[in-house]
């Protein structure tokens, strides 16, 4: 049976997340997919809740999460694994009318 | 205080003229400090859409990459209302995702594009002035 080991994830913070997070640009966490890396965010950085996720714990509309250079809405969303050495980033969802 | 190359400022408009007829739509990158613009990114409407316009996320990614690696930083975006006011939509203020950033809309109503820049924060809208910089730097004055 297989064994996933969390590796320790880069997670890149757009500007507008930062003072949630010290006024750090990258913070590193662990986790095997997305979900985890953010609830794992969430958990050091209670703040960013409500960016991310929504009350049911899907992915927040107005944020985007990229894993190195694929947006995970096109992948498996927050089932997209993650390893060691990936670089995850988040991004607001740029749109208007 | 939006300052703009007047390069910049061409490559912006061209951008938006030749999306019609939808909404054409991208990222300027700076200094936040300062707010003078010294790349713009042209990138695809998601939406593909003459009444909205999302970002492609990939475009965005790239930019932010870009402006990172050069020691800027994304500082605005701007879209193209292509049959209405240079002035937020209701959905631009609801979806504003920054409240440092400049919010620049260029109205393609009428036959001279009109471009103008804001600043929104907390569903609050405040016109700031656009300067283009050149060798006759025009100042459009709010």
């Amino acid at each position: 049976m297989a064994v996933t080991v969390a590796g320790a994830i880069e997670v890149r913070l757009p500007t507008v997340l930062r003072s949630q997070a010290g006024g750090k640009a990258t913070v590193s966490v662990r986790g095997a997919t997305v979900g985890d890396v953010l609830h794992e965010l969430v958990a050091q950085f209670p703040g960013m809740h409500g960016q991310l996720l929504n009350e049911d714990g899907s992915l927040h509309r107005f944020v985007n999460v990229y894993v190195n250079d694929d947006d995970v809405r096109y992948l498996l969303a927050l089932d997209t694994p993650v390893k060691e050495g990936d670089e995850v980033s988040l991004l607001p969802a740029v749109a208007g009318g | 205080m939006l300052r703009l190359p007047r390069v910049l400022y061409l490559q912006m408009v061209a951008h938006c003229i030749t999306g019609l007829p939808d909404e054409a739509c991208g990222l300027l990158a700076g200094d936040a400090r300062t707010g003078v613009v010294a790349r713009c990114y042209p990138t695809r409407n998601a939406a593909a859409s003459a009444r909205v316009y999302t970002v492609d996320s990939r475009d965005l990614l790239h930019a932010d990459r870009d402006a990172e690696r050069d020691g800027l930083q994304l500082i605005g975006v701007f879209h193209s209302h292509t049959h209405t006011d240079a002035y937020p939509s209701p959905t631009d203020v609801d979806q504003a995702p920054d409240p440092e950033w400049h919010y620049v809309v260029v109205s393609l109503r009428d036959t001279h594009p009109v471009v103008r820049s804001y600043r929104i924060a907390g569903g609050r809208i405040d016109e700031e002035s656009v300067v283009v910089l050149g060798e006759a730097a025009v100042a459009i004055a709010v």
